[in-house]
C-alpha cells in the first residue's frame, strides 16, 4: 500500500501525513447517487423557508437558493455512513461551499443527485474531503451544482 | 435591479436562536449534534452549540436574493466558513449581519463581495455572489 498512497495523493505529501490519514484513499473515487427521486412539495419549501426566517407565503412555489442542500445533505449522510467510510457527523466541520444555480427549485420538481468525492487529503491530523454534488430533475434538466469541503477531525 | 461598481448594498441584521437551529435541523436533515447539544459541541472542542455553516450561508443568500429581487437572478454564491457562530441558549440568540459591496459589473453579471459578521468577527471568508443584473 505504501507505493500506492503517495502516487494517488500527488506530489507534496509526506509519508507522515499519509500515515495520519484515517480514511481509505479509495474514497476519492466514490460517487453516491440518490436512490429515488426527491419530490419537492410546497410544504417542504415552506418548512425550509420558515427555518431560515423567510416568509413562506411570499412565493410558495419557489424554493430558497440553498434548498437543494436538502438533497445534497442526504447524500453527504450516505457518504459518511458508508460502512467503508464510517465518519461520525459530530467530527465533521464544513469548511467551504459553493452553489452554482442553473435555475431555482420549484414545487413539483422531482430531483435526483449524484455526489462525487473529488479529492481527499490529510493535513495536521484532519481529513479534507472535497465533494461535488450535481442536482438535476429526473428528466435531466440541470438545477444546480454544489461543491463543499468537509473537514473530518480525528484522523491522527 | 441596476447595480453599479462600488455600490454598497443595504445591510440586513438577523438574530439566530436555538429554536431556529432546531427548525433548520429538521428542515435540512442536518442533525449534527454540534448544532443542538452543548454536551456534544464542547466534547469536540467547540465553545458550545454553533449554527450550521449552511444556516449562515442561507441567510446571506436570502439577502442577495432581496438585493436583486429574485432567487432566480442568483448565478452562484461562494463562502468559506472561517469562524463559528456560537448560539447561546437564551431568548436573544446570536446576531448575524450581512452586508455587500458590488465588486464588478460586466456582461449582465455583477459580482458582490459579501461581508457576514457575528459581533465584530467575520464568519464567512472570501464570500461572494454572482448575480444577473
Amino acid at each position: 500500500m505504501s507505493t500506492v498512497f503517495p502516487s494517488r495523493l500527488g506530489v507534496g505529501y509526506s509519508w507522515d501525513n499519509v500515515c495520519a490519514m484515517a480514511l481509505d484513499p479509495s474514497l476519492a473515487e466514490r460517487t453516491f447517487a440518490t436512490e429515488a427521486p426527491y419530490s419537492v412539495s410546497r410544504e417542504k419549501i415552506a418548512e425550509f423557508a420558515s427555518a431560515i426566517g423567510a416568509d413562506p407565503d411570499e412565493d410558495p412555489d419557489s424554493a430558497p437558493f440553498t434548498f437543494p442542500m436538502v438533497v445534497a445533505f442526504a447524500l453527504m449522510g450516505r457518504l459518511m455512513g458508508d460502512p467503508d467510510v464510517g465518519i461520525e457527523l459530530r467530527n465533521v466541520v464544513h469548511r467551504d461551499e459553493r452553489i452554482e444555480q442553473i435555475r431555482p427549485v420549484r414545487a413539483g420538481d422531482e430531483l435526483v443527485a449524484i455526489l462525487t468525492v473529488e479529492s481527499l487529503r490529510a493535513a495536521a491530523g484532519v481529513d479534507m474531503i472535497a465533494t461535488r454534488t450535481d442536482i438535476s430533475t429526473v428528466g435531466g434538466e440541470a438545477v444546480c451544482t454544489a461543491t463543499a469541503t468537509l473537514v473530518h477531525r480525528g484522523a491522527a | 435591479m441596476r447595480l453599479t461598481e462600488g455600490q454598497q448594498l443595504e445591510a440586513r441584521a438577523f438574530r439566530v436562536t436555538r429554536a431556529d437551529l432546531v427548525r433548520y435541523a429538521g428542515a435540512s436533515g442536518d442533525f449534527n449534534p454540534i448544532h443542538w447539544s452543548d454536551r456534544v459541541a464542547t466534547s469536540v472542542g467547540l465553545p458550545g452549540v454553533v449554527a450550521p455553516g449552511m444556516y449562515t450561508f442561507a441567510l446571506a443568500s436570502r439577502v442577495v436574493a432581496s438585493w436583486v429581487g429574485s432567487t432566480s437572478d442568483i448565478v452562484s454564491v461562494t463562502a468559506r466558513f472561517t469562524k463559528p457562530v456560537g448560539v447561546p441558549d437564551d431568548d436573544s440568540g446570536a446576531g448575524v449581519e450581512v452586508a455587500g459591496t458590488v465588486r464588478s459589473v460586466a456582461d449582465g453579471l455583477a459580482t458582490i463581495d459579501l461581508t457576514v459578521t457575528h459581533g465584530d468577527q467575520k464568519v464567512l471568508g472570501m464570500a461572494a455572489a454572482v448575480v444577473r443584473c
